[in-house]
């Protein structure tokens, strides 16, 4: 049987500035049978999206499909024009994209753009159009399937926006699906759900696709061939079990290596002294009411300690409260209420009140390196200014200095006349982390600093902050929603959801139950690098995370309530939650006692493989 | 006492929370806020009014004016009095409908104006309706062919249309259409409108030029609006679900572009009341510029400052519509 798409010898070239043309893809073919999942995995710039897109024969501004051939059934895409062009997209092959945020229009109701496709091509009448549309809604387990087609985009949320968007996908029964990214820009959380009801639509309707993706564990779950791509070229292709297993590329290898982060050594001793101690923090923004409160509380009755030396990771999802801490610990947002401690004594909450010395001694790393340097300043000049501000080195000493900088980070020192749109992101981080380091600050606050970057170029930067703390003896708060970065490189952990640290403990506590519910939840929900393991968890790890604006919990309860699946009726939604100190030192907010919540707990003791429980289980 | 305190107490003022943020809410705060910039300008205007050189009792005096006669003929305009006493007069008079008396016509400045204001109106309001559907399709239809041929043609002409100055456009009109074709009259002083092919004929030069001013403008914002979307997610998502391009365009990035075409829109029309003193003179429009210009020459305060709040009312009528525009055609600020 011949094979559903068939692609030879694709190659893509995107124009440069001088009338030149660059190749993106080079020489691409794979084909893929019936009812089959192909997954294309690559770092950014892998020409990962551009193959995807070219399914549809589409190429960005600027770039153009220069060679070779496109087959899907008895289509030949790269032989059509513009309306065999419009007949085939949304209609025999359709998108997915990464951020359905971004790929909902924000003015039209989200059932207006979810048939749109079928009527365009006039496969159904409005009318059946918007039935199947429920139907779609119903299956991909999206809440109330009748009534959310008359929403806007910003009354779901992300979770339920990305599963509409496969609604949307699938609305004209099309012969192939591309899927470009499509839970990357979720939490962890929600991903799961999302993956889960992809995988089951896609079984269900025996959709042949194309699941573009960086992350190799997502993709064991949903694809049954994997082609791993490098800059745009092939590198591998094969069973997922196969590339798993047994990878024959050198690239390949180091995929998978990154993909598995392996812990770095240990900080200071665990009984070293505290250099930064929260207490009882509450701080948000907005306007400040009358009892002193902010509008929007975002941060409540939070408790940490950082010792010397020591790296204290802080996890939870977007929303939690945990770039508002640092931001906290900076100065950059006041506190409401509690006091942050510096080596014991009070740091003032305002930024004006802060001497030059408490600048200096605690700086932040912000995320995204793209934004933070000044594009139009040279890296030297980047890295002399902290120089200049903090110990007033100017001149020869100051030049001196940034090359031992740029070498501590391990950059050459050649890098310092060049401006940071010259540098690649990896590259960017590691001079966003000099620049910290200028100031020789005793605490580094880092905000994610390796999301933006390939899991490779992440794992070089988390090796570079490990070195540096065993060198340099600075401490760190390692602000990440995930958990696999922080297991690595964090002595303790702590848990934060919607403000709350709900779970608190060191390395190894994170590692075994028990865990606060949203806890376990958090590290049930990191896919595994092995096919089957989404097959293998329970039916449902929690409740569905309620729309935007459905407003919290009341005041003071615990913030996990409409999330929990072990809550309990008439306490949890009527007593604020104890914060029980469990034996090992583990903190947790819950009703639930140490032992109790062992029992419940998806993630067991004996690591990885044998997560599986049924659901009957857990009821 | 008690009264004293409920006075003090802001909760006087406070709003309940569910009123915020809800659209009912943000038109009331730019309701608010644009009646409090008017009355910002009407002081901006009486102040800068009094800076200008020369005495309005001076002037109508010319070569007769003796100290004497000044100070009575000042009496009599109320221009002895303090500033902040003539302010609260005339901004009383303001609110009453009443805006003084025309220091050099002798007429009140309200039936000056109700001559004027009808006509200025009409002549914007042609201009708005020829202009501002032209304008949107040159800019909708530029984005959509953004670097080819037909985008290039159309800024060609556009920048070429706001390049040429206003008289000089009026004055070749006037010498093709009325000079050498002899198809329409050279001045348009809108005497007699009542059937519909004088209307043309009267409006066709006056509404011809302004447009060119006007088009240019919006036909640029519009361009810039609607490609910005072109380049969003949501209008790629559109273009691989098959959707053609007029309807990417008018569907998708169009919606999107309200808001800043609206204010592109609002401020080009702005133009049309106040900035249109070379059109009214060259073709003899009786427009409230005009009006308002020989005011200027005349020292004709209360006729100056009645104009220019006229004009400023307009211009912050048409920005606030635009802004409501931008507003309601938002689901997220409709839908809370």
């Amino acid at each position: 049987m011949s094979a559903l798409v068939e692609v030879q010898g694709l190659s893509v070239v995107v124009r440069n500035a001088d009338g030149g043309e660059t190749a993106i893809v080079k020489d691409v073919s794979f084909s893929i049978p019936k009812g089959r999942v192909l997954a294309l995995i690559g770092e950014s710039g892998s020409g990962k999206t551009t193959i995807a897109l070219s399914l549809l024969g589409y190429a960005r501004r600027g770039c153009r499909i220069a060679g070779g051939s496109i087959r899907i059934g008895e289509t030949q895409v790269l032989d059509l024009d513009d309306e065999g062009l419009y007949a085939l997209r949304g209609a025999k092959v359709s998108y997915i994209a990464q951020s359905a945020a971004a790929a909902f229009n924000p003015m039209k109701t989200i059932m207006d753009q979810v048939v749109e496709g079928a009527v365009i091509h006039g496969t159904a009448t409005r009318a059946a159009a918007e039935a199947k549309a429920v139907e779609l809604f119903a299956a991909l387990a999206l809440p109330d399937p009748k009534g959310i087609g008359a929403r806007y985009p910003h009354q779901v949320s992300g979770g339920q926006l990305q599963r509409l968007m496969a609604a949307m996908a699938l609305i004209t029964d099309p012969e192939l699906v591309v899927l470009d990214e499509p839970t990357t820009a979720l939490d962890v959380t929600t991903q799961i759900e999302v993956l889960r009801a992809f995988k089951k639509v896609v079984r269900e309707r025996g959709a042949t696709a194309v699941y573009v993706s960086h992350d190799l564990a997502v993709v064991a779950q949903m694809a049954d061939q994997i082609l791993v791509l490098s800059d745009g070229e092939m590198r591998e292709i094969g069973a997922t079990d196969d590339i798993l297993v047994r990878p024959r590329h050198a690239y390949t290898q180091s995929l998978l290596a990154a993909a598995a982060p392996q812990p770095r050594g240990e900080g200071a001793a665990k009984d070293a002294a505290a250099l930064l101690e929260i207490r009882g923090l509450v701080a948000g923004y907005g306007r400040v009411g009358a009892d002193g409160m902010p509008a929007t509380r975002v941060l409540d009755d939070i408790d940490l300690t950082i010792a010397r030396g020591r790296t204290l990771g802080v996890i939870g999802e977007s929303g939690s409260g945990k770039t508002t801490l640092a931001r906290v610990v900076a100065g950059l947002v006041p506190a409401a209420r509690g006091s942050v401690l510096f080596e014991g004594q009070p740091l003032p909450t305002n930024l004006t009140e802060r001497t030059r010395e408490q600048f200096r001694r605690i700086q932040i790393v912000f995320q995204n390196a793209d934004t933070v340097l000044n594009p139009a300043h040279s890296i030297a000049r980047i890295l002399a200014r902290p120089l200049a501000f903090y110990h007033g080195v100017r001149g020869e000493e100051a030049a001196k200095r940034i090359a031992r900088l740029l070498d501590l980070v391990k950059l050459p020192a050649t890098l310092a006349t060049r401006k940071p749109a010259e540098l690649s992101g990896g590259q960017k981080q590691r001079v966003n982390l000099a620049r910290a380091l200028a100031a020789e600050p005793d605490l580094i606050l880092c905000d994610e600093v390796t999301s933006a970057l390939d899991t490779v170029v992440g794992a070089a930067v988390l090796d570079l902050l490990a070195e540096l703390r065993r060198e340099l003896g600075v401490s760190l708060m390692f602000i990440s929603h995930d958990i696999s970065t922080v297991r690595a490189v964090c002595d303790d952990v702590a848990v934060l959801y919607s403000g709350c640290k709900v779970d608190s403990g060191r390395r190894k506590d994170i590692a075994a139950p028990p865990f606060h519910p949203y806890a376990d939840l958090l590290i049930s929900s990191v896919p595994e690098l092995r096919s089957g393991w989404l097959d293998g968890l329970p039916a449902r790890l929690a409740v569905e995370a309620p729309a935007p604006g459905a407003g919290k919990p009341p005041p003071g309860l615990c913030t996990f309530l409409d999330r929990c699946p072990v809550r309990i009726a008439g306490l949890c939604d009527q007593v604020a939650p104890p914060r029980r100190i469990l034996e090992g030192g583990k903190e947790i907010l819950c009703h639930h006692t140490g032992a109790e919540l062992e029992a419940v707990q998806v993630t067991k003791a004996s690591g990885p493989g044998s997560r599986r429980r049924d659901e009957t289980e857990r009821i | 006492m008690a009264e004293a305190r409920a006075l003090a107490s802001p909760r006087r003022f406070a709003v309940p929370a569910r009123w915020r943020g809800t659209i009912a809410w943000l038109v009331a705060n730019r309701l608010a806020s644009g009646a409090l910039t008017l009355v910002i300008v009407s002081m901006v205007i009486f102040v800068i009014t009094g800076w200008l050189p020369g005495d309005a009792a001076q002037e109508a005096l010319g070569q007769s004016a003796t100290p004497e006669t000044i100070a009575a003929l000042r009496a009599q305009y109320g221009l002895d009095k303090p500033p902040h006493i003539r302010y609260l007069h005339w901004l009383q008079g303001l609110l009453t409908g009443n805006l003084g008396q025309s220091f050099t016509a002798n007429l009140p400045v309200t039936e000056l104006i109700a001559g004027r204001l009808p006509k200025s109106l009409l002549l914007a309001a042609v201009t708005a309706a020829v202009s501002v559907p032209i304008a949107l399709t040159i800019g909708i239809l530029s984005a959509m062919w953004r670097g080819r041929a037909l985008d290039r043609a159309l800024n060609l002409a556009t920048l070429s249309m706001v390049a040429v100055p206003e008289f000089l456009v009026a004055t070749i009109a006037v010498l093709v259409f009325a000079v050498k074709l002899q198809w329409l009259p050279a001045l348009s002083n809108a005497v007699d409108v009542s059937t519909p092919a004088q209307f043309v004929r009267t409006y066709a030069m006056p509404v011809l030029t302004l447009c060119f001013v006007v088009i240019a403008q919006m036909a640029r914002m519009t361009r810039a609006a609607v490609i910005d979307q072109l380049s969003a997610s949501y209008v790629e998502m559109a273009v691989l679900k098959g959707a053609r391009p007029a309807r990417v365009a008018l569907r998708h990035a169009l919606p999107n572009a309200i808001g800043p075409i609206a204010n592109a829109v609002a401020l080009s029309l702005s133009y049309l009341l106040g900035g249109v003193v070379i059109v009214e003179t060259i073709f003899n429009y009786p427009g409230l510029a005009s009006l308002m210009v020989d005011a200027v020459t005349n020292r004709d305060m209360p006729m100056v400052q009645a104009c220019a709040m006229i004009f400023c009312f307009a211009y912050l009528l048409l920005v606030l519509i635009a802004d409501l525009v931008a507003i309601l055609s938002n689901p997220r600020l409709r839908h809370r």
